[in-house]
């Protein structure tokens, strides 16, 4: 038991990271640098020298891949393969690393997250227009039965040309179908008994009582572990508490816009919008300074709205008629 | 601070490891248990002899020999039995032991001569002690870093000691010698590039060679953490002090 080597602190700082770092010497990727780290896995930027491009990759942060890890890994590849939609991250493709960790490569967006994007004094209109692309993404996904479970300003990217990502599909939930399209992931490198992915009732991971999600915008359901509870009105909550963060630093906030933000976060799903698309559509009124499904005007309220969304038409009435009072006055001089 | 993605809850459960020396410590089997104990008291007499020099104030010979008793004594007297992986991690719990019976020998005004079992074990307490003299712990860390950060070194020294063995064994020396040049030297000097003309290779042979030989490099450090540890939860926690990775 003896070693004469001293390992300094710079040496072993240096140690942890190259034996953290992935090895993509197997895969045509090449490591550039570490982007981000999550709950189930850290993403990396890397190099697919084939194509000639940078990817992001999703590697799993185990190398003890049991099959609950594997399943949980490739569903999730499985899940944005089938979500063809530009508010959704494409998967490009999925491995295994020669260590057993699973990973999968996806589209390298370039942009902000959310909460980084609004800590640079965005507009509450632009806020909202972004929220509502946010919540078309989750529209599409929820009409091709998946929930997200785990959506919050983290989780949002907004691109260099203002395109709005949904990313992190992780931990997300599939309802019930009869035949899920399940051709999108080359799955059967995985070696899965028969060749055949698992159906989604039988590979789910997630048993009642487990808490999955991020604690501030887990929908109460959610959040006591009611896993065959949960439908789209969970990831209703959560968006609604992305909207809550979006608005809560701007100094005129509507009271229509706080209502959407309370209904979408009522604790009781009933009471919540009962789809994405609806509370989408009711940010979509919002910003044509429309009336809100969530919020119920007196007059004098109907009336402010009218005019502040037909400001240019007022005024233009009003200089048409002092031009023809002018007129007029000067005419009978 | 991002607000972190949780999978967990009360219904989430952690399954006990394979090839865990901590498990294997509590078997009626006296050799699996003897061979357990070899690898726990690999990995943790050298911490346990810096923890005890500097904690409790000990000696040179006093520390050697409250070393080698404490050991003894847990093996003697199968300490690790009443581990409980639920209440903390394995190295707190030995060094918990540690403390107790460091206190306990200094109570009872003993001067340890242990020997038994112990007396085969050639501890290198001349290194362990040569370190203590050129890099004295910074004042700033607790006994308890300071414990805990000395393992962390000791196991990067023993996984570079079993990496050069393997490599040793498997004929592929200069894949070692490039790790060593690289990654364990102090030398801002050196790269690819150098390295390649050095050893009369290509740069890209360099590469393939550096990273196959951090590939077993990682695989050697988690082989010695699964060792030491009991359950899932524990290893994936020290590894990510150990490797500062999320595991």
């Amino acid at each position: 038991m003896t070693s004469e080597m001293w390992l300094s602190d710079d040496k072993l700082n240096h140690l942890r990271t190259i034996v953290g770092d992935p090895d993509f010497s197997s895969t045509k990727y090449t490591f550039v640098k570490e982007l981000a780290r999550g709950g189930m896995g850290t993403v990396y930027l890397a190099e697919d020298r084939e194509l000639n491009r940078l990817v992001a990759i999703k590697v799993l942060n185990t190398t003890e891949v049991t099959d609950d890890l594997r399943n949980r890994m490739i569903r999730e590849a499985q899940i944005i393969a089938r979500l063809e939609h530009p508010g959704i991250v494409p998967v490009h493709d999925v491995g295994t690393l020669p260590d057993g960790r699973v990973f999968y490569a996806m589209k390298f967006v370039r942009g902000s997250r959310l909460d980084e994007y609004t800590a640079r004094n965005a507009s509450l209109k632009d806020r909202l227009r972004k929220f509502q692309a946010a919540c078309d993404a989750v529209a599409f996904a929820h009409a091709h039965g998946v929930i997200h479970r785990d959506l919050k300003p983290q989780n949002i990217m907004i691109g260099s040309f203002g395109e709005v990502l949904v990313l992190d599909w992780g931990v997300a939930k599939i309802l019930p179908e009869p035949d899920p399209p399940w051709s999108a992931v080359p799955w059967h490198r995985f070696g899965q008994s028969g060749g055949k992915p698992p159906h989604s009732k039988e590979w789910s991971n997630t048993s009642a009582g487990t808490v999955v999600g991020t604690r501030h915008y887990m929908s109460p359901e959610q959040a006591r572990g009611e896993i065959d509870q949960l439908d789209e009105r969970a990831d209703v909550y959560s968006l609604g508490a992305v909207l809550h963060f979006l608005l809560k630093d701007q100094p005129k906030v509507s009271k229509a816009a706080k209502a959407i933000s309370l209904k979408a976060r009522a604790n009781a799903k009933e009471e919540r919008y009962s789809s994405a698309s609806e509370l989408s559509a009711d940010i979509g009124r919002l910003l044509d300074a429309e009336p809100v499904s969530a919020y119920r005007e007196n007059a004098l309220e109907k009336v402010s709205r009218w005019v502040s969304k037909n400001r240019f038409l007022i005024l233009l009435v009003l200089a048409y008629l002092l031009m023809r009072i002018f007129l007029a006055f000067t005419s009978r001089r | 601070m991002d607000a972190d993605t949780d999978i967990g809850g009360p219904l989430h459960k952690f399954p006990v490891t394979n090839h865990s020396a901590i498990i294997a410590a509590r078997s009626d089997d006296q050799h699996v248990r003897r061979r357990a104990f070899d690898t726990i008291l690999a990995s943790y007499w050298k911490p346990a002899y810096k923890y005890i020099r500097l904690k409790w104030q000990a000696g040179n010979e006093d520390a050697k020999d409250l070393t080698q008793g404490f050991f003894a004594n847990a093996f003697e007297k199968n300490y690790f039995v009443s581990y409980d992986p639920q209440k903390a991690s394995f190295q707190t719990f030995l060094r918990t032991c540690l403390d107790g019976f460091v206190a306990n020998e200094r109570k009872a005004g003993r001067r340890l001569k242990r020997g038994g079992d112990m007396d085969h074990y050639q501890l290198d307490f001349v290194s362990a002690e040569a370190e203590l003299a050129s890099h004295s712990a910074e004042s700033t860390l607790s006994p308890e870093d300071y414990f805990h950060r000395e393992w962390v070194r000791w196991m990067f020294t023993l996984a570079v000691d079993a990496l050069r063995r393997r490599c040793e064994e498997t004929g592929r020396m200069v894949h070692f010698q490039l790790f060593e040049r690289y990654d364990l030297r102090d030398d801002g000097n050196v790269s690819y590039a150098s390295l390649a003309k050095e050893f009369g290779l290509d740069t890209a042979t360099v590469n393939n060679y550096l990273a196959a030989v951090r590939r077993e490099f990682r695989k050697i450090v988690l082989e010695k953490l699964r060792e030491i540890t009991a359950t899932d939860e524990e290893f994936r926690t020290e590894a990510r002090s150990l490797l500062g990775v999320i595991l």
